[in-house]
């Protein structure tokens, strides 16, 4: 059997009166069945862009210009309205921000579940309400049949998001993508709803994308983490390799920007400068501006992820590899 | 508290959110009542700040430390308690009375979007403080001045006669801090100033905030959620839940030894990138709203060392020694 | 000159270039301005003459047809009075009236809504229930109300002489409960923003956080509802003209030539109606066209900033 997703070389543009903009610039990465990935990368970078462009929500000016969504053998760029339906909510499903901004503030969360599992099978009304029920438990909702007559407005942030997950779960789906799901959540709802995420896709054998910018959050829950910037991803691999041994210039500098406690007081690691937004992507890598160890080709030809010798991450920089680069592990000794 | 810049003290700040005389009637067990809604933002906080120091106030959404900050300012006029700055009594001033403090009492904003007035340029948001506290000065020095500060902040000066809209995030929030040090302030409230930024822009707002504080003698007031940042900047911290201040210590003390259970709690959430099989403590039901508050402490419902005396009394704010101050009969009583 | 630049490079500017339907419909509004403005100059008579017109000349057809008169081009009305020349005038008249009777509007209305949305509480209670009466009291009522008074008080006479600022008064009065509430809107969603909190703290004075800082963020939407209210009022006077309270005989707007043509459709003279009516419909089409493209412009969720 083959990978449960497969994305490879994805290339989504916006078709502006300026042009056309590349906003995902060649993804590629692969997902096995109940494996847990991170995407991190900061605003614009275009994390959330290949999450919608996986089930083909991206919508006018934008469109996908290039690559393929393979998706248990079926590639899911291909696929038209009717078809994509039958994917999504069904064997993806995809959790965003807001809670409120998700549930319709006019229907009961019954209506919501219901509806839901009956657009995707044929099944009575009572049935469905007997499997959210049964979804409702697993996300520990208490007395959720009370709960199925109650409006989203009833529910404190933390809940509405748990009945987020319960609804993404309710056709048991193969794959969850889950778009900054506890950002907007305090400190204390996000440690449990994540723990909920991790604990359900570990026993349901769920796949799971975390799209975030919280390195910290990621470092919890996912297997392996792909950083990207400016639309491309610079460095892959498994989440205890990123973090402990970061290769590539802008994820060294991202986790030595974290206020992390040890240092207090003293000035925070910065990376010079800003993402360049869509519209100045400069030439060649399109870190260059802002790196501290670029050479001469790195302003012309944009590096390729690739398999860095001596290291099990992956990263697309010209100038790793060359030398030995000290390690985090190697400074700090 | 001698020599302190500000000192809090029983602060009380409520919302009557009943609405109009319809909209409050009720009916309850066959009768028809007044409700009224009452939203207990900050309910009896006594803090106070040193000079030089940044005193962090964290806590979660519903805690009152926004509330609390703003009233501090004198945006909102207290229901109960009293303010001082330097010593003198600062609530219940007039707005002409106040004006003096103005200049010393400075805040700067969480969204760098709506913190600057889209219609003026920058120029024209920068000099506005300037000009208003002091008349008499000379278009040439306010000019300067404008200069100067942006230069300190990191915004190109001759990008003076822009729009904020020209701007990204972080040069907006520079621009707002820039308009906070126009005056050239001795205090300053910072509101969630880098929740809104990516993580690369905040480290570079807060060595900006550092460095002026350094360069100035600043003293802030940080309101945050993100308890790294607070590690990372703050001299000391205040918890808060629910309007009341939990626990208030030094950084070092309440990281490493935090005494309150919700404390406790709270520092136990933080994912922490390194230690990644982490174990949180789980607190029990939800969080009550601002507008119903248990009766005795706020935490009792979800507290896990809570007892009957909890739920009746509520704890005061009792030093323990070394500056740290806990609020929990538990911790009183040497249960925990 | 940094302005200019500015407005050159702006995407208001950039938007209108491209909008075919804009272009047109302003360059036909400038049009009928200029020629408003110029009648005196341009307009082959004058109508306000009596000793030029003749009654004999009444109900002459257009020029181009038989019977027509090349002197009077687009025909004569009832009183002989050259159709032309007095539809220039009128234009004039009902751009007086329409611009006058907006500005009114938007003072107090702006001044009302400011006010209201700024204070809240009991104020805006009371000021927004003023505005409701003055809604349930229909233009024409108003209209109806203040003439009669006035026509009673000073005689008919002076009320010719005064119909152009009566008819700004009444027009003014009826419809600034629009603004009211569209500044009210714009206020109370602006004044809980942070950079309004951030002019507070600073220690500004209330009544400039108001003017100087949260009105000019409530433009937009005025400026959008202007050139509808712009139209709106032409149509008014119209209305008033063709029911007979708004301009006098002696000194006819577009909307009175319309009536007074009415009654003389039947008998063949058709075109005293006709042309005027046309004339009213272009202006005020061309108003609402750019109504439509001022508020797609403005509107910022399609416009960043």
């Amino acid at each position: 059997m083959g990978h449960l997703l497969e994305v490879k070389d994805l290339e989504v543009k916006f078709a502006l009166r300026m042009g056309d903009l590349t906003a995902i610039n060649g993804v590629s990465f692969t997902l096995d069945r109940g494996e847990r990935l991170g995407l991190v990368g900061e605003s614009g970078a275009g994390k959330s862009v290949t999450g919608f462009a996986i089930i083909n929500l991206i919508s006018k000016p934008g469109y996908i210009s290039g690559g393929s969504v393979i998706f248990d053998d079926r590639d899911l760029t291909g696929l038209t309205g009717e078809g994509m339906r039958h994917i999504r909510g069904n064997l993806i499903s995809m959790i965003f921000q807001d809670p409120m901004m998700t549930l319709n503030p006019v229907l009961t969360i019954g209506t919501q579940m219901v509806e839901t599992l009956q657009a995707h099978m044929n099944i009575s009304r009572k049935d469905a309400e007997h499997i959210a029920l049964e979804k409702l438990r697993m996300v520990q909702i208490p007395s959720p049949e009370k709960r199925l007559q109650q409006y989203p407005h009833e529910f404190s942030g933390g809940m509405r998001q748990r009945i987020v997950v319960a609804i993404a779960l309710l056709a048991d789906p193969a794959l969850i993508i889950a778009d900054e799901p506890t950002t907007a959540l305090d400190v204390t709802i996000q440690a449990e709803i994540m723990e909920l995420l991790l604990e359900l896709c570990k026993s349901e054998g769920t796949g799971l994308i975390l799209i975030t910018h919280d390195l910290a959050v990621v470092s919890q829950v996912t297997q392996k983490i792909a950083v990207m910037y400016a639309g491309k991803i610079v460095e892959a691999g498994l989440t205890e390799d990123i973090i402990d041994n970061p290769l590539h210039p802008y994820t060294q500098g991202l986790i030595k920007a974290l206020p992390d406690g040890r240092n207090p007081g003293t000035r925070l690691n910065q990376i010079p400068g800003v993402m360049p937004s869509l519209i100045d992507i400069p030439p060649g890598c399109s870190f260059h501006p802002r790196c501290t160890i670029r050479g001469d080709i790195c302003r012309y030809e944009s590096p390729a992820l690739r398999e860095i010798p001596g290291y099990r991450n992956m990263a697309a920089c010209h100038m790793l590899g060359l030398k030995k680069e000290p390690t985090e592990k190697d400074r700090a000794e | 508290m001698k020599d302190s810049l500000i000192d809090i003290k029983n602060l009380v700040k409520h919302f009557d959110i009943s609405g109009g005389l319809l909209e409050q009637l009720a009916v309850s067990k066959g009768r028809v009542i007044r409700k009224r809604t009452v939203v207990r933002a900050v309910n009896d906080v006594s803090l106070f700040v040193n000079p030089g120091e940044t005193l962090s106030v964290v806590g979660e959404s519903g805690c009152g430390k926004s509330t609390l900050a703003r009233t501090l300012l004198g945006l909102y006029p207290p229901n109960g308690g009293e303010i001082y700055y330097r010593g003198e009594r600062i609530d219940g001033l007039t707005q002409h009375e106040m004006l003096p403090y103005r200049a010393k009492m400075q805040m700067i904003f969480q969204d760098p979007y709506a913190s600057l007035n889209p219609r003026m340029t920058v120029q024209q948001t920068l000099e506005e403080p300037v000009v208003f506290h002091n008349p008499s000065i000379s278009g040439s020095e306010v000019k300067d001045r404008v200069a100067g500060v942006m230069q300190q902040v990191g915004v190109d000066p001759t990008w003076v006669d822009r729009y904020p809209h020209e701007f990204s995030g972080g040069q907006r929030q520079r621009i707002s801090i820039a308009r906070a040090l126009m005056v050239d302030p001795e205090f300053v409230v910072a509101d969630e100033p880098v929740s809104a930024l990516d993580v690369s822009v905040q480290a570079q707002i807060l060595n900006l905030l550092m460095d002026a504080q350094e360069q100035r003698g600043l003293t802030y007031l940080f309101i945050t959620h993100d308890l790294s940042v607070v590690r990372h900047i703050s001299s000391r911290v205040a918890v808060m839940y629910l309007g009341r201040v939990c626990e208030l210590a030094p950084t070092t003390n309440l990281f490493e030894s935090p005494r309150h259970p919700y404390t406790r709690a709270l520092l136990s959430a933080i994912p922490d990138l390194y230690d990644r099989r982490h174990k949180y403590i789980k607190l029990k039901g939800e969080v009550p709203t601002p507008i119903d508050l248990p009766p005795g402490c706020v935490f009792n419902g979800r507290c896990p060392h809570a007892d009957g005396r909890c739920s009746r009394e509520i704890p005061a704010l009792v030093h323990q020694g070394s500056e740290i101050y806990v609020a929990c009969h538990a911790v009183e009583e040497g249960r925990i | 000159m940094k302005q200019w630049k500015r407005f050159k490079d702006s995407y208001f500017l950039h938007s209108f270039k491209h909008d075919r339907v804009a272009i047109a419909s302003f360059v036909v509004l400038l049009t009928l301005i200029l020629l408003s403005i110029l009648a005196p100059a341009i307009a082959p008579h004058n109508p306000y003459d009596t000793s030029s017109i003749d009654i004999m000349d009444a109900e002459i057809p257009p020029s181009w047809m038989e019977e027509g008169n090349p002197d009077f081009i687009l025909g004569t009305d009832i009183q002989g009075r050259d159709l032309l020349s007095t539809m220039l005038y009128g234009m004039r008249l009902s751009v007086m009236i329409g611009c006058g009777a907006v500005a009114l509007q938007a003072i107090i209305g702006i001044f009302i809504g400011m006010i209201s949305g700024y204070m809240g509480g009991k104020v805006d209670a009371f000021l927004m229930r003023i505005a409701d009466v003055q809604l349930s009291f229909s233009t024409l009522m108003v209209a109806i109300m203040i003439s009669a008074i006035f026509q009673v008080a000073f005689g008919v006479g002076r009320y010719e002489e005064l119909a152009v600022p009566l008819l700004v008064l009444i027009i003014g009065l009826a419809e600034w409960p629009q603004y009211a509430r569209t500044v009210r809107a714009s206020v109370l969603g602006e004044k809980n923003k942070e950079y309004v909190e951030a002019a507070r703290v600073i220690g500004l004075s209330s009544r400039r956080i108001r003017w100087r800082h949260i009105l000019p963020n409530t433009m937009s939407p005025v400026l959008v509802i202007s050139t509808i209210q712009v139209a709106n009022a032409v149509m008014s006077e119209a209305a008033l003209s063709f029911l007979g309270l708004g301009m006098p005989v002696t000194k006819p707007s577009l909307g009175s030539l319309i009536n007074s043509g009415f009654e003389y459709i039947f008998s063949g003279s058709w075109w005293i109606t006709l042309f005027p009516g046309i004339l009213l419909v272009v202006f005020v089409l061309v108003i609402n066209l750019l109504g439509d493209w001022l508020r797609d412009v403005l509107n910022p969720k399609l416009y960043k900033g």
